[in-house]
């Protein structure tokens, strides 16, 4: 795999090989947490920063690391960082921590981190690497925001709702626009319905794009 | 592997652990103040609404009681007692206790009751009942969980603790039914059980820390 310039590399995360509309990687987080926009923003970010700093660090130790015990290391890297966003979150954003709950500590378990991991970061240089964590971190990230936005705005007619967990300040219940939303939307179901949705949109945008350079 | 390459590979995976282990610290470091007071500020907050109209001395947080299971509070689950005082008297305590009937998973229940047994606040400390239904016991939601304010035992008497469909007095919600009724009767409960052991409760020691 060849490295390519650092844009080509975000944008293959952001939009070609989006570790969720594509790969279909993590579902469990994005399923579960994308309630509302603030959700989607705060697990976003998490799995972002955990995303990049572990393929930075797997890319600048893989000389060191024989063949056999990658997945080990790959383990210990990625849940370290991952406690390490977890008390951050704790000690700023503790409100957020509460509403993701065990979804924070579950990033250990997102496969898109140990993939990018194993497909990639073992294999290129650490800038390289850094820019496919913040391309596929970024990608998942805007991902989930779209999910919980949309989400929010059919099940609760509301949007921003708990803005208060990331900014500090009163608690604040979002721009309501109506008494109440569909309500399957923010139940279970409700995110698979979201996800096939949004996965549909990207491969029609596609076909078209494929069609007109035809 | 020979026995030369297993003890370079383990050494590699120590060097790691040990890099791993030192960002964790760093970090714990870092944040550890932040995170006791972030608890102890939201462990206060939570309480404040079952304080409301006492007056009390002291902090709250640290006159605790754990109740571990068995117990006859609602629950049957570790539960928590706090204690509040003026001038060395017992004002009111305040349960934290646990629902188990609700529609979906455990709902913790915040009671405060006066000495005399009146009721000063319910809250609902964490559920996971139906987003739009039976989230109204939710305070931020409806107003429903207000309607205990108050009212003790005797007002009404134990057959009283019920919705009005199940010929109680208190409100339901629409849509739902199992969700109130598991929260009222986890309040009764705590009432019936203040009742019988409201003297062990205030002479009781405070359980320590174990951090």
């Amino acid at each position: 795999m060849t490295s390519g310039g650092f844009f080509e590399r975000l944008q293959t995360g952001l939009w070609k090989d989006n570790p969720g509309l594509v790969q279909l990687l993590g579902l469990c987080p994005l399923l579960a947490v994308t309630t509302t926009l603030v959700n989607g923003v705060g697990l976003g970010v998490a799995t972002l920063v955990v995303l990049t700093c572990s393929n930075a660090l797997v890319s600048a130790t893989r000389r060191w690391i024989r063949q056999e015990i990658r997945i080990p290391i790959y383990v210990l890297i990625i849940a370290s960082l991952v406690t390490c966003i977890e008390l951050i979150f704790k000690a700023w954003f503790p409100a957020l921590d509460r509403s993701l709950g065990i979804f924070i500590p579950l990033i250990v378990t997102n496969c898109a981190i140990v993939a990018r991991a194993e497909i990639f970061a073992s294999r290129n240089p650490v800038g390289a690497s850094i820019a496919d964590g913040l391309g596929m971190g970024v990608g998942f990230a805007l991902l989930l925001m779209a999910i919980g936005a949309f989400r929010e705005l059919v099940g609760q007619a509301s949007i921003l709702s708990g803005l208060d967990m990331l900014s500090g300040g009163a608690p604040f219940d979002g721009f309501s626009f109506a008494d109440s939303g569909l309500l399957l939307a923010i139940l279970p179901p409700g995110a698979f319905f979201a996800l096939a949705l949004a996965v549909a949109l990207k491969n029609s945008i596609d076909q078209r794009r494929r069609r007109e350079r035809r | 592997m020979s026995g030369q390459t297993i003890i370079k590979t383990g050494a590699t995976l120590a060097v790691i652990a040990a890099i791993c282990t030192t960002l964790v610290a760093a970090t714990y470091q870092l944040t550890s103040e932040r995170i006791v007071a972030n608890e102890k500020a939201l462990l206060e907050q939570a309480l404040q609404p079952a304080l409301a109209g006492i007056f009390y001395e002291g902090g709250v947080s640290e006159s605790r009681l754990v109740m571990l299971a068995p117990h006859d509070l609602p629950g049957n689950d570790t539960a928590l007692i706090y204690r509040v005082y003026a001038q060395d008297k017992p004002v009111a305590a305040l349960f934290a206790v646990t629902a188990r009937d609700g529609f979906s998973g455990l709902i913790r229940i915040l009671v405060g009751v006066e000495f005399d047994g009146t009721i000063t606040g319910v809250r609902i400390l964490q559920h996971r009942e139906t987003p739009g239904l039976g989230d109204k016991i939710e305070s931020a939601r409806s107003d429903w969980i207000f309607q205990f304010d108050g009212r003790s035992m005797g007002n009404p008497a134990v057959t009283g603790w019920a919705i009005r469909n199940d010929g109680g007095e208190f409100d339901q919600l629409t849509g739902a039914s199992v969700t109130p009724r598991a929260v009222i009767g986890a309040i009764r409960d705590t009432l019936l059980y203040f009742d019988v052991h409201r003297d062990e409760i205030f002479a009781a020691e405070s359980t320590e820390d174990n951090k």
